[in-house]
């Protein structure tokens, strides 16, 4: 039997040596998505920690061309590439944005939020590990409650919950955004070969486990991706045009201390916190379900698969 | 001096503004990408630029994004993957783009850019000087001051070519309203004209998925100096360039420019230093009887950066007196294009070096007046040392008036 992984291509874009800490979350992602866009595909980055993973001048990891953007402005940047190659009939040549979670949900809100409303024709990948790690962990709008960082210092961590970057950009109406986990490559590489096939504002929202920022062992990357998704703490899903919501793997409800305890940011999250913690958890999951369900009886037709 | 003599090739003669001016020159540069955000008093060009565009016959994107620094950033990305791009902003926006002007010079990017002068805030004020341009000054982008509506779409175009020959990106700045809103007569040259001056662009290194490379990473210290000499000496480059741009420009079109116009200067005593729009009220003073008698030459600097120093010292060296007029002050300090022109003169010997009398005025676009200028004039003959040596002239309200940035409601006793 063959699935989505046996049928990716086997020429390597991301090259050996870059600069990733080991069992960094970033790596299998990127190197994924670039065997499913290939190698007509233009990246930009905004400050984040791959615009250190991909090396120091004169050093580029990537086979593909690679632009580095200021920290706020990757899609704006990422919206002029678009420009010119349409200007210059390269309508073929995909463009890839490669952004943090810092440069999605916070500084780059702005800019994301215009390219996503301009529908600009690319593909923006957020890969969120909760916190500014490449300028040494501190707290974002991503951090999650309870979460150690060195902003969030104080004996609960940080005290707000995460921002909901799906329902923002669902509320942009863009084309398509799913979320993704390292833990599911067959889920990964289907969404980015759906995103792929579409064109306008598409937004990958990947799961990034961070053993440096996390305080979790290198070895446990996918685990805690797994985790994350059986927890409901990172629920796999779709959502076409702002408008039809599909749940892709459902929770299976596992204690939440099973994916707390893998990491020294939550060390200090008391037994009713976790708790806390469960509920937000199902009452998130509930609200996906009900508006899946809702979006799927009020346009049967439209629903995909 | 501009002189106006029959063009060689088709051309014809439009009523435009500043602005108008300003999008002429980006459209028959044949520009590829545009993107803006609309600020007063620059909103007039962009709007002049999407109407021209739907007559492009070239594929061409107006991109309208959120912001002047997602502008900036657009035309970033979209010069970097080898097309000729334009943008237009003024004051704030300006200033929210700072980051990225370093950003379009360091990546050595060939985008030209028209920044309406306008005062910064607060108070808000719409009306002109000099301090969103001159805040800009150390960003690595080469900056020219225009005088005219003519002077504006010439230069836009002028400002492609030597964008394009050195990676330097340049930016073109006209006055607030008394220009950019101002109609004149302007020759509008004919498409061929400007393509005979102006062949496509063809980058020498772009965004390209056959060749690829990183552009803009980590930069240590063994390469990050390197890398900004390179920028440093190429926009010096543009000092010995934009002179040959003239000549040909000059040539297709009977306009002729220099980087420093001069006149009466051949026996001056005494030299007035203006920029933008204030020159062509200079040159109507020292055509006055009282100047000719004084021998009072005026020197408009036109080209800010690469500052063309030597070519200041040549034409300054040996007077006795200048007076320069500052639409901006460096707060604690001078007006900048006086403290500029002092370093210049640095260079002179002792006895051709002329004393610098500095003059902060006309900010937030009060009236520069021709008799504010001969104020200007007379201050500089009567005294015989610059002591102070930077006069703020034309207050209004009286000395000891309450000054604070506040309404409150109370009338101000003027």
């Amino acid at each position: 039997m063959s699935g989505p992984m046996d049928a990716l291509s086997h020429e390597e874009i991301l090259r050996a040596g870059h600069l990733a800490c080991p069992g960094c979350g970033v790596t299998p992602a990127y190197r994924w998505a670039l065997k499913v866009l290939g190698r007509r595909t233009i990246v930009t980055a905004p400050a984040c920690c791959f615009a250190v993973i991909d090396g120091a001048f004169p050093y580029s990891a990537s086979s593909v061309p690679f632009l580095h953007a200021a920290f706020e402005a990757a899609p704006a940047y990422a919206s002029g590439v678009r420009a010119a190659l349409d200007v210059t009939g390269q309508h073929d040549v995909n463009v890839l944005v490669w952004a943090g979670d810092g440069g999605t949900f916070d500084i780059g809100l702005q800019s994301l939020s215009a390219a996503a409303e301009r529908n600009e024709d690319m593909i923006y990948v957020c890969y969120d590990n909760e916190a500014y790690m490449n300028t040494g962990i501190q707290r974002s709008s991503a951090t999650p409650r309870g979460a150690w960082t060195m902003t969030t210092p104080a004996k609960d961590g940080k005290r707000e919950p995460k921002k909901h970057l799906g329902e923002i950009m669902a509320a942009h109406r863009i084309p398509y955004f799913a979320t993704v986990s390292i833990s599911h490559p067959e889920d990964f590489v289907r969404k980015l070969e759906t995103a792929k096939s579409m064109r306008g504002f598409r937004l990958l929202h990947y799961f990034c486990p961070c053993p440096t920022g996390w305080k979790a062992d290198s070895r446990h990357m996918a685990e805690l991706g797994r985790l994350a998704v059986e927890t409901g703490v990172f629920p796999l899903y779709e959502v076409f045009d702002g408008v039809r919501t599909v749940v892709n793997v459902a929770p299976a409800w596992t204690p939440m201390k099973e994916y707390l305890k893998l990491q020294g940011r939550f060390a200090q999250v008391t037994p009713p916190e976790v708790e806390a913690m469960e509920r937000e958890a199902r009452a998130e999951w509930a609200r996906l379900e009900r508006r899946a369900r809702a979006e799927a009886e009020a346009e049967p037709a439209a629903a995909p698969r | 001096m501009t002189t106006t003599v029959p063009a060689p090739a088709a051309s014809r003669t439009s009523i435009l503004t500043g602005n108008q001016a300003a999008a002429w020159g980006a459209f028959l540069a044949r520009t590829q990408v545009v993107s803006a955000y609309p600020i007063t008093p620059q909103t007039t060009i962009i709007e002049t630029l999407a109407d021209l565009y739907q007559r492009a016959t070239w594929p061409s994107r107006f991109v309208n994004v959120e912001s002047e620094h997602s502008a900036m950033a657009v035309c970033i990305g979209a010069s970097i993957t080898g097309t000729r791009v334009f943008t237009a902003t003024s004051a704030q926006g300006l200033a929210l783009m700072h980051e990225l002007l370093h950003w379009a010079a360091g990546s050595r990017l060939p985008i030209v850019m028209v920044d309406v002068n306008r005062a910064m805030a607060p108070g808000w004020s719409i009306w002109t000087d000099q301090n969103d341009s001159l805040s800009q000054r150390d960003t690595g982008w080469a900056q020219v001051y225009c005088s005219t509506a003519q002077d504006v779409l010439d230069h836009v175009v002028m400002a492609f070519r030597l964008a394009e020959t050195t990676n330097v990106p340049v930016m073109v700045v006209e006055d607030a309203f008394v220009l950019s809103h101002t109609a004149e007569a302007v020759e509008v040259p004919a498409q061929e004209v400007v393509d005979n001056f102006l062949p496509p662009r063809t980058p020498s290194f772009k965004l390209d998925v056959e060749k690829p490379a990183a552009f803009g990473g980590l930069l240590g210290p063994d390469w990050y100096q390197e890398v900004r000499q390179d920028l440093h000496d190429s926009m010096l480059r543009i000092g010995g360039l934009l002179p040959k741009a003239y000549a040909d420009w000059a040539r297709l079109t009977g306009r002729a420019y220099d980087v420093v116009e001069t006149w009466h200067m051949d026996d001056a005593r005494v030299a007035l230093v203006t920029s933008g729009t204030v020159s062509q009220t200079a040159q109507e003073v020292v055509e006055s009887d009282w100047a000719r008698r004084e021998k009072v030459g005026l020197v408009q600097i036109r080209l800010f950066r690469p500052f063309p120093a030597a070519r200041l010292r040549e034409v300054l060296g040996g007077v006795e007196k200048v007076a320069v007029i500052d639409r901006n002050c460096s707060y604690g300090h001078h007006g900048i294009f006086f403290q500029e022109l002092k370093s210049a003169l640095y260079g002179l010997p002792d006895a051709r070096r002329p004393k610098a009398y500095g003059y902060v005025m006309g900010l937030g676009g009060r009236d520069v007046s021709v008799e504010s200028i001969e104020d200007v004039l007379r201050r500089t003959v009567s005294r015989p040392a610059p002591e102070p040596e930077t006069t703020w002239l034309g207050a209004v309200l009286p000395p000891g008036a309450p000054v604070k940035a506040c309404a409150c409601g109370e009338e101000v006793t003027r």
